[in-house]
């Protein structure tokens, strides 16, 4: 047991919802998007999530719906268990957000206090979860059927069943990249939690050096121009992806992908890891692995996840259908809706097809966890991802809790807010549908 | 090369070989000589030998085979031996010529597509017509002579999962698509599609036109169905329906077999069946020879019912015999069961199966043999084995327990209003109990106790304690007490009770101690079992009842308190005031106390920290639970008792609902009297207004037999006051009976006293009237 490291040190209480965006833009363009919707006055309390994604209340609605569907009674796991395995996976991602909201919702449904005082008090069967959380949390792909079959083959005692394992990676993999989605928005920690929780935006110090992304009602002179240039150029490179007839060499196409997906140089720089509060690493095993290229060339590492050959419509679906229908239906709508989410809008720009900006995002996670889409040109990655958003969105996908203000606020300079939002839930989507993936076809070896 | 194997040929037997890597799709040439097997990392020709495969040509060719030889679809044309196209994932359209003379058989490449081509499809008839469907939302006609696409078909932006032309109308062809949608298109026409419908939820992953029948359509998607349509009318019309156990990956129509066809499914599930589409619930013939999912199927021959292809992700090619398959419906035992609304059961099965026991032991209850009155006729095209089921009801007891008797009478006997509350509740107590139903009892009993004024719990507890030795009562015992009863009260009550009585001793001994609370939580502990157990333990228990004795002895003390003057109205009156009338019931229960003899002063001063409303989430609770089992007579009664007591804690809605159903189930058991009980001591606005519905009543004037306009009991018309009373000859205004032979009648009351005496009609007039 660690012993507590520090004094808790008066803070401040941090105003808005999160650390990267002033609480009076979310307001503002929240207003514009009548955020007021059925959705969020459904839900008595709106905390800090909801509020961030009420930006974009088409997904607000079905994320809520989804989450719902999780935490509702319903279900193979009690619901003390589903905190509880909600607090473990957000766990390996340092969210105290999520762990501080689940601790208190777990003890609301009943759970057994003692729990909370690290794994180890945990019931032997949430333990065995350990190395699938630990798996999908930073490199799902080695997930093979052999971890599926240690929880769920008759003779593993205690048995989880194929209901509540499937269940657990949902809930899983669904704390893992709402994590990201925290981190990489700044969401500060609910006001009534206690302010353990550093926010993301690292030291003070730090927060105050960096001026705030720069609003239109004070441009940077210089800066604001380069900005728009940036804009203007990335639509004329989207303009150019969307028409391009010219042909690759499938060689060409395989080395893009290699590329997109070892471009090592992102990893984010400091790599000094603060020891982990006491709150964390209670519900932490093994906290040294993390997130690692994906790599096929390795000798015993897995080959290439070809999207075709597993997809989430055809087979992934299919497979959740049957084993947890309610939320193979949830989670589809979920997808659908993430991937056509748009407003035609870019920064100052309106009417624009940003479809295959989205579709770079999204494969562009896919391909750092190491899916490959056969019919996608990664070339497009590279052309219209700039660095600081591959920075970006890399490290709030593998690492999430080093994400940074500075990371937020460099890339798309110019971009809204709520644009910026809209990356991170495609963010979160992507690298849901990811691990969801080989989860599932894991558990497809394992049945067949 | 060219002979064509006839129809009849069903020599062959079922075989497969190995392939190297899992496969995607296969298609046959169109002498069914030779299968062509495209996947990821396979594309190999194989010759159908008498007894094996035999590869005959690897089309894999180059040291670093391209994304364009992974290949999602594979077609064989049915009209040019040499000719193949297949879909590639990356996007590409690749056709090869077998007639090449070199190694590499590539012929055409087609990268119009964005995206995943999911499928290619040659035209039945036309040599160099080539469809494609891609996941990019676009359908592409390709003319092989040109090089490039002729037209394109815009599926806006929808992914195209399968394209097929039609067998018989050479302009036709169907495509399905990933929103469920399935759309028909005139290949002249690439503006816009001649029809769509939405045949499933969720992808359609395939469709296949009926070789004979030019209008159907089948069509296969992610929702397990498989559906076939007719496309001949004007909205294409669902004909039959097909539930799988699985999402449908492939669906082909038997050659040669009107109403078969066969089906694999994407995921889970590795056979293939072969379904009559008239009999939708049990697969005609199954395969089951692959270990993972069947990814191609194709019929040998088209015009050859008896050999099916299939390739696998389990890397293996398959030739399936028919005599070989596994016939579902012979393992089957068809039998039905369901419950009619008396409680009766009926229950079909196989007629061999029935008569197998004639010599069981004949249902106590009655066990009527009914004879079939329909018999399906046998269709000679069904290959069904007929089946011919006897059909038994059994009906249930008269007075059996699943009736609802116990309803009935406590309705009847239940008091819910004209009584002081804890009256009302030892009275209700005290029928569930003579109606065997302890649980519901002890529930009355306790409402009284804790909702009873503070002093009130104690009689019965002080009364327990001056047998044990006259201890003075303390104040913790009470809280205790309560307490005890908090955790499981919604689940049941007979532990409650035991801990309860457990508490007392317990606070007996320990009464120098200082801390109520610890013991409080004490019980709170003890009384937190699994539901499990205490349900079972409840139905064991019945022996025990002696532990009841606890509330049952109180009963005779109460009695001192029936007839105080201060006895509050039913709580149902004051609605505006809930407030008012609890102090109210306060101030009444108080008094008879004092002259209480078992009941020490202290106890009386005592100022309680639990007030009613303290209890009021726990009854909450357990109304709902009631309500959620069924028992809404409970919830409702307990409602209408406790009145204000608890009517602010549910929610309006909640209770009108529990009305309605409770009214509703009144009369459907023809108990009028009690449903207007109900109804009048609701205080749910909706529910009081049932009363106020349909209340006009028209009458005629006894004398003149003209309406009644006016209000008021004078004819307006005849001047005489109507519906006068035969006995008293007052004007009647409450019941009226009348005589239906001569009409004349008044007062209930008056009516019933003179007919018990005479048998004649009040009025003279002679007529011999019976009151029944």
């Amino acid at each position: 047991m660690k012993e507590e490291s520090a004094v808790e040190v008066p803070q401040p209480l941090p105003s808005g919802p999160s650390a990267f965006i002033p609480a009076q833009v979310i307001l503002d363009e929240g207003a514009r998007q009548e955020v007021m919707t059925d959705t969020l006055l459904s839900v008595s309390h709106a905390d800090h999530i909801a509020t961030i994604m009420g930006l974009h209340p088409a997904y607000l609605g079905c994320f809520l719906r989804t989450q719902n569907a999780l935490l509702q009674p319903d279900g193979p796991l009690p619901l003390p268990w589903r905190h509880y395995i909600i607090i473990m996976a957000s766990a390996r991602h340092q969210c105290s957000y999520l762990v501080k909201l689940h601790s208190s919702a777990f003890q609301l449904a009943g759970g057994d206090e003692s729990w909370l005082r690290g794994l180890h008090c945990a019931p032997p069967k949430i333990q065995r979860l350990q190395t699938l959380n630990k798996l999908l949390a930073h490199r799902p792909w080695l997930i093979t059927q052999e971890h599926i079959q240690e929880l769920v083959c008759p003779g593993a005692d205690p048995r989880w069943s194929l209901a509540e394992l499937i269940q657990a990676v949902v809930l899983m993999s669904h704390a893992h990249s709402l994590a990201s989605f925290i981190w990489g928005c700044g969401i500060h920690p609910e006001p009534d939690s206690t302010a353990e929780q550093h926010p993301p935006s690292a030291s003070p110090a730090e927060r105050l050096a960096q001026p705030p992304p720069p609003q239109r009602e004070d441009p940077n002179r210089q800066e604001w121009t380069e900005a728009v240039n940036e804009v203007q150029l990335l639509m004329e490179k989207m303009m150019l992806v969307q028409q391009q007839e010219e042909e690759f060499t499938p060689e060409e196409m395989v080395t893009r992908f290699e590329r997109e997906r070892t471009e090592s140089i992102l990893e984010p720089a400091e790599v000094v890891r603060a020891a982990l509060p006491d709150s964390i690493s209670r519900f932490v095993q093994d906290p040294d692995f993390i997130y690692q290229d994906f790599s096929p060339r390795g000798e015993q590492s897995p080959p290439t996840m070809r999207a075709q050959d597993y997809s989430w419509e055809d087979h992934g679906f299919s497979l959740m259908n049957r084993l947890y229908g309610e939320m193979a239906q949830l989670l589809d709508e979920k997808f659908q809706v993430v991937c056509a989410l748009t407003y035609h809008t870019m920064a100052m720009h309106t009417h624009v097809d940003t479809s295959t900006l989205r579709k770079a995002l999204w494969n562009y996670i896919h391909c750092i966890y190491g899916i490959r889409h056969d019919d996608y040109d990664y070339g497009e990655v590279n052309q219209l991802l700039e660095r600081s958003l591959k920075v970006f969105v890399k490290t709030a996908a593998c690492h999430p809790e080093k994400t940074t203000l500075r990371m937020y606020s460099s890339f798309w300079r110019q971009f809204l807010h709520s644009e910026k939002v809209h990356v991170n839930l495609l963010l979160m989507e992507a690298r849901l549908q990811a691990a969801l993936l080989y989860a599932l076809r894991a558990i497809t070896r394992y049945m067949t | 090369m060219e002979k064509m194997s006839c129809p009849s040929t069903v020599s062959g037997r079922t075989m497969f070989c190995h392939l190297d890597a899992p496969a995607n799709a296969i298609s046959v040439c169109r002498d069914a000589t030779q299968v062509v097997v495209a996947g990821r990392n396979i594309f190999k020709i194989y010759a159908l030998e008498e007894d094996s495969f035999v590869e005959r040509l690897n089309l894999r060719v180059g040291r670093k085979p391209s994304l364009n030889f992974s290949c999602a679809d594979v077609m064989w044309h049915q009209m040019e031996e040499n000719l193949l196209a297949t879909a590639a994932t990356n996007g590409a359209v690749v056709t090869w010529n077998l007639a090449r003379p070199c190694r590499n058989k590539q012929e055409h490449l087609f990268t119009e597509h964005k995206r995943t081509v999911n499928k290619v499809c040659f035209h039945p008839t036309e040599v160099h017509m080539l469809l494609s469907g891609s996941q990019d939302g676009f359908m592409k006609c390709f003319d092989l002579r040109k090089k490039e696409s002729v037209s394109t078909f815009s599926g806006q932006s929808e992914s195209v999962r399968d394209v097929q032309f039609s067998m018989k109308d050479y302009f036709t062809f169907a495509a399905s698509f990933e929103n469920g949608n399935v759309q028909l298109w005139d290949i002249r026409r690439p503006d816009r599609y001649e029809r769509m419908f939405t045949a499933h939820t969720g992808p359609v992953f395939c469709c296949d036109w009926h070789p004979e029948d030019r209008g159907w359509l089948a069509t296969g998607g992610r929702d397990k169905m498989v559906k076939v349509w007719d496309m001949t009318t004007n909205r294409a019309k669902e004909i039959y329906c097909v539930q799988t156990i699985a999402s449908v990956a492939r669906v082909k129509w038997r050659p040669e077999r009107r109403w078969h066809l066969a089906t694999c499914s994407m995921m889970v599930d590795h056979n293939i069946y072969v379904w009559d589409v008239r009999r939708p619930f049990i697969p005609f013939a199954t395969f089951e020879e692959h270990k993972d999912v069947t990814t191609g199927i194709v019929w040998r021959h088209q015009h050859d019912p008896y050999v099916l292809l299939s390739g696998s992700k389990d890397s293996t090619l398959y030739q399936h015999m028919f005599k070989d398959a596994s016939r579902p419906v012979d393992r089957a035992n068809p039998e039905g069961l369901c419950f009619g609304l008396f409680g009766d059961l009926a229950f079909a099965a196989k007629e061999s199966l029935m008569t197998g026991e004639a010599g069981r032991k004949p249902y106590p209850a009655g066990d009527r043999r009914y004879p079939i009155f329909f018999f399906k006729k046998p269709d000679v095209t069904e290959q069904f084995a007929q089946v011919a089921s006897a059909l038994s009801v059994f009906e249930s007891e008269s007075d059996g327990s699943s009736r609802m008797d116990w309803f009935i009478k406590t309705a009847r006997r239940y008091l819910l209003s004209g009584k002081p509350f804890a009256e009302l509740c030892d009275h209700n107590a005290k029928v569930a109990k003579e109606l065997n139903r302890p649980q519901v009892s002890t529930t009355w009993t306790m409402l009284r106790i804790m909702f009873s004024d503070p002093g009130n719990p104690a009689p019965p507890a002080n009364h327990n304690m001056s047998k044990l030795g006259n201890i003075p009562l303390m104040n913790r015992y009470s809280c205790a007490f309560f307490l005890s009863f908090c955790p499981s009260f919604h689940s049941v009550f007979l532990p409650s009770i035991h801990s309860f009585i457990f508490s007392f001793y317990l606070s007996i001994e320990n009464e120098e101690t200082e801390g109520s609370d610890g013991q409080a939580e004490y019980l709170f502990g003890d009384a937190e079992l699994d539901d499990d157990d205490l349900y079972s333990m409840e139905h064991e228990n019945q022996a025990e009842e002696a532990e009841f004795s606890l509330p049952q002895e109180a009963f005779p003390l109460r009695h001192e308190i029936v007839d105080h003057p201060a006895a509050p109205e039913p709580p149902a009156e004051k609605p505006e005031s809930p407030q008012v009338s609890g102090s109210e019931a306060e101030s009444f229960c108080l008094t008879p106390m004092e002259s209480f003899s078992l009941i020490s002063v202290s106890q009386l001063l005592y100022q309680p920290q639990l007030t009613p409303s303290f209890f009021s989430p726990v009854v909450r609770e357990m109304l709902d639970h009631y309500a959620e089992q069924g028992d809404v007579q409970m919830a409702v009664s307990v409602l209408i008792v406790l009145g204000d007591r608890i009517r602010k804690e549910i929610d309006e809605l909640t209770q009108e609902h529990w009305y309605m159903s409770y009214i509703d189930l009144l009369q459907r058991f023809e108990l009028w009297n009690v449903s207007n009980e109900v109804i009048k001591l609701s205080t749910c606005s909706a529910i009081t207004c049932l009363n106020q519905a349909s209340t006009t009543l028209h009458i005629n004037c006894s004398n003149c037999k003209r309406p009644m306009s006016n209000k008021g009991w004078i004819c307006d018309r005849c001047h005489q006051c109507a519906s006068v009373c035969a006995v008293c000859h007052h004007v009647v205004k409450g019941l009226f009976v009348w005589c239906q032979g001569c009409s004349h009648g008044g007062h209930l009351e008056h009516v019933m006293e003179w007919l018990k005496s005479s048998n004649h009609c009040p009025a003279g007039c002679g007529h011999l009237c019976e009151y029944t």
